[in-house]
């Protein structure tokens, strides 16, 4: 059998009497679309955080090509080539497109001014955000030097989504990247997925959107109360048997 | 941070969009773009106002007056507005700055230490004051507001207590502690070394959080705290820089406090904390975090000289004075809301 890429055994997390993750499990194989689906509160978000280093479980392991690591922040995710679009999206409205692309990891003008100065390369950066916005042809974005808050929601949506599909060299992570799109907007972060996918890298997407996950997954894991209920395999079931799956009116096959 | 005024809502087709905006939206849009215009705008027109009352508002000496009047709250500002941005407020500026010019000019009249150890041993006392609000904000999680409060009262106690509220005369210390309060002249004018160091330690500041990474995440930090720690800033340790930075330069502000009045005075600069915040609220910077500039601080702090000294030359009562000043806070925390309502 061939080693998941990322891997989550036994994940607990509690909220005080809340508990979040029950023991949850996950795999994610090499160049699969994996969706998540799961009711409201199943767990879905709080998996995906402790993947992404956003939370510290309480208990269980993650683990990475299949060596365990232990994610204390999302910097140790990031630097292990995980990228993830949070449900909350994570950008910094003051900050302009550019630098949200860049947060956490800006490039420095060549020579004195970068080392000496710590001089940002506003320039290369701005060129760089304007043509990783147009290969992804989600939006007309007019001007990278736009402040984030002046965008739309579906707007700063695909902010989130383009920075994960630049970066993430691993694995990349969506939470619920077309909860605020369009129908125009959600097929191109759908097509995004599968040429995020085409190059190589493996995918979570989660959503509610049950015709988008049948359409794009490889594999659909199935969170109920906060445990992976099952996995199935979106070809040979159908929409509304994973439905009664996930709300417990049927028992996982 | 840096939007340009050619941002516009993409909802609009390119080409004629300003022409559905009402000219008041426009001038939100303006000033949401750049948040220095408004107090550039009520500086100038201060000064104007205030050189057609008064034939001797707009000499050499009452400017430069002016100016090592506003030396020492405007290098509070610098600051505190990197605070502020952090969606902080920092209280103790005015102890940290009293304590540590207390600190460089007794250690220096009692030990005889030089003039360059005794400074440097300032700079040290004030990072560590700062370093200690950043610590009790990050590791305590507590409100800025409160430690600031608190620690305010701890520095002044122990300045207090080590000075023996006793004032330290300029002609005990070393001659380097009162080189700010020295002059030189450029066209008959004369200017204080300490204001040349305020006007450079803005400029430094402002270069810092516009073109380094450390001041894009000082707006992420103050923007939204959660959003800056997913998207990989350690945002604690951004926090920490923060408050120690501003105990630096609240020690540099000692030093020009002890050039301005020629000696160290425990009971010196009281009001100064507050008088800073007011510098960086006038100046545009949202007590919100995440928006705002220091040159705004500066000029904030520009505007509250200009009124005390204008309406001063005018003949108009201290109270009248301050009252200008009240009514220019809530004005500026007004038009602050207002901006921040802006739509896409
Ligand atoms: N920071 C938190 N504090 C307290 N409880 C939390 C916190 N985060 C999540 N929870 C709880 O954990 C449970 C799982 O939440 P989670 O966000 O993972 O669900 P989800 O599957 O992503 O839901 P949705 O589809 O609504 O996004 C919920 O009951 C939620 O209330
Ligand atoms: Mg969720």
């Amino acid at each position: 059998m061939t080693t998941p890429v990322l891997e989550a055994r036994g994940l607990v997390k509690r909220y005080g009497r809340v508990t979040a993750l029950a023991g949850a499990d996950l795999e994610l194989l090499p160049g699969e679309i994996l969706a998540v689906i799961g009711d409201n509160g199943a767990g879905k978000s709080s998996l995906i955080k402790a993947l992404s280093g956003a939370l510290v479980p309480d208990e269980g392991e993650i683990l990475v090509d299949g060596q365990p690591v232990s994610f204390s922040s999302p910097i140790d995710a990031r630097r292990a080539g995980i990228e993830t679009v949070h449900q909350s999206l994570a950008v910094s409205p003051s900050l302009d497109i550019a630098a949200n692309l860049f947060l956490g990891r800006e490039r420095r003008r060549k020579g004195v001014l970068g080392t000496v100065f710590r001089m940002l390369d506003r320039a290369g950066m701005r060129e760089e955000a304007r043509r990783q916005l147009d290969a992804l042809g989600i939006m007309t974005i007019q001007n990278p030097g736009q402040a984030v808050e002046t965008l739309s929601g579906g707007q700063r949506q695909a902010v989130a989504v383009a920075r994960a599909a630049a970066f993430g060299s691993r694995v990349v992570i969506m939470d619920e990247p077309t909860a605020a799109l369009g129908v125009r907007e959600s097929r191109a972060v759908l097509d995004l997925v599968l040429q995020v996918r085409d190059r190589g890298l493996p995918v979570i997407l989660i959503s509610h959107n049950m015709p988008h996950v049948f359409e794009v997954a490889d594999r659909v894991h199935i969170q109920r109360l906060g445990r992976r209920k099952a996995v199935v395999d979106p070809k040979s079931i159908s929409m509304s048997d994973a439905v009664a799956i996930m709300t417990g009116a049927l028992e996982a096959p | 941070m840096s939007t340009t005024l050619s941002a516009k809502p993409s909802g609009n087709p390119p080409g004629a969009p300003e022409a559905r905006r009402s000219p008041l939206t426009r001038l939100q849009h303006l000033l949401h773009a750049q948040a220095t215009i408004g107090p550039a705008v009520v500086l100038l027109v201060a000064v104007i106002v205030f050189a057609l009352l008064s034939d001797r508002f707009l000499t050499p000496g009452n400017i430069s007056l002016i100016v090592q009047q506003v030396a020492v709250v405007g290098t509070l500002a610098v600051g505190q507005t990197i605070v502020i941005l952090t969606a902080g407020i920092d209280l103790s500026c005015g102890a940290i700055m009293v304590l540590t010019s207390i600190v460089m000019a007794k250690v220096a009249a009692d030990t005889g230490l030089p003039g360059v150890p005794a400074l440097l041993l300032g700079f040290v006392v004030g990072t560590l004051c700062g370093l200690l609000n950043g610590v009790l904000v990050t590791r305590l999680k507590l409100p800025p507001f409160i430690v600031t409060l608190g620690t305010l009262n701890v520095f002044f106690a122990l300045n207090l207590w080590y000075s023996s509220s006793a004032t330290i005369r300029g002609t005990d210390m070393p001659k380097l502690l009162l080189w700010t309060g020295q002059t030189f002249t450029i066209g008959g004018t004369r200017i204080t070394y300490g204001s040349i160091m305020m006007v450079l330690l803005v400029a430094a500041m402002a270069f810092a959080l516009k073109n380094t990474a450390w001041g894009r995440h000082v707006y992420a930090t103050g923007d939204d705290a959660e959003a800056a720690r997913l998207s990989g800033i350690r945002t604690g340790r951004v926090l920490l820089g923060v408050y120690a930075t501003a105990g630096l330069v609240y020690a540099v502000a000692a030093w020009i406090l002890i050039g301005r009045i020629a000696s160290a005075s425990p009971q010196a600069g009281q009001l100064d904390n507050l008088d800073s915040i007011t510098a960086v609220v006038i100046g545009g910077t949202s007590l919100f975090g995440g928006r705002g500039a220091i040159v705004g601080s500066l000029l904030g702090a520009l505007i509250v000289g200009v009124f005390r000294n204008g309406l001063a030359l005018a003949g108009v009562d201290v109270l009248w004075q301050t009252m200008a000043v009240g009514v220019l806070i809530i004005v500026a925390v007004s038009l602050d809301q207002w901006i921040r309502k802006v739509k896409p």
